[in-house]
């Protein structure tokens, strides 16, 4: 997220409009959002039906053990194609801004 | 007899304190700590915790060093009994991160059914954050990436989503 942020100026450039999906709820990451500065967009699954939907639901993982998103990120197109994806399997390890901006930069 | 104890305890209190021991332990719960709290935020330090191996690592180095002394035949420094008891507590902390870092964060389960490259994203509405949060959905924001798709910056316009864990 913190990389995402540093780097929106370069996404809104290359005319990607960032979305951040979790289970928190609104409120949580409301406050995330003012005490880190992130100003794009957040979006709050906390049944995680979305995450389930896309199969990124990472079992109980959460600290009540609920169901929670494993780190993932999607690049579409304007018509809702998917045109990159990063699927990690070491949930410590998520995609670079770099890696991002280097995949918005192939669509054409 | 009474002289050697004398001697023997009049040696123990004139040991020097054996710094090497005490310090190696606190780098070691300072590595164990440091990578949530720190190392974590960066990408270059976060997907190989190379900085905490460092600092585990120095702290090894510090406690051998430690051990070496407190064991060694003049028994100048302290340390044989504290030594051994923080040597094996800073393994465990190592052992602890080491078992964090190279197993239990890989332990998810696959996902044959993500959207892949070329196939549509699946459709969705959600709240955004915002007090009176109002729903959002995937389709609003590709009708807005098309509707600014002509602007002249002529770059595609695109939706980056970013599934997070959360905090719960």
């Amino acid at each position: 997220m913190r990389g995402i942020q540093k780097n929106l100026d370069t996404f809104q450039g290359l005319g990607v409009r960032p979305i951040a999906i979790s289970v928190d709820t609104p409120e949580l990451s409301r406050n995330l959002c003012a005490r880190q500065g992130y100003t794009f967009t957040f979006l709050s699954d906390p049944k995680a039906e979305v995450i389930r939907r896309y199969d990124l639901v990472h079992p109980r993982a959460g600290v009540k053990g609920q169901d929670i998103a494993r780190p993932a990120e999607f690049l579409l197109d304007s018509s809702g194609t998917v045109r990159w994806v990063n699927l990690t399997d070491d949930f410590r390890v998520r995609a670079r801004p770099e890696q991002m901006i280097e995949a918005a930069k192939l669509l054409h | 007899m009474r002289v050697k104890l004398l001697t023997d305890i009049r040696s123990l209190n004139t040991r020097r304190i054996n710094w090497p021991i005490g310090a190696g332990f606190l780098l070691s719960l300072a590595a164990l700590a440091s990578y949530p709290l720190f190392f974590a935020q960066f990408p270059v330090t976060r997907d190989f915790p190379w900085a905490n191996l460092l600092l585990f690592g120095a702290a090894a180095v510090l406690l051998a060093v430690g051990l070496r002394r407190a064991f060694s035949p003049q028994a100048r420094y302290r340390g044989k009994i504290a030594g051994p008891i923080l040597t094996v507590a800073s393994m465990a902390a190592m052992g602890f991160f080491a078992f964090l870092v190279f197993f239990a964060s890989r332990g998810l389960p696959s996902s044959h059914g993500a959207p892949q490259v070329g196939q549509k994203a699946p459709d969705f509405t959600l709240p955004d954050i915002d007090i009176n949060g109002k729903p959002v959905s995937l389709a609003e924001l590709l009708a807005q990436a098309r509707a600014s798709a002509s602007d002249k910056s002529g770059h595609p316009r695109s939706v980056l989503l970013i599934f997070y864990r959360g905090y719960w």
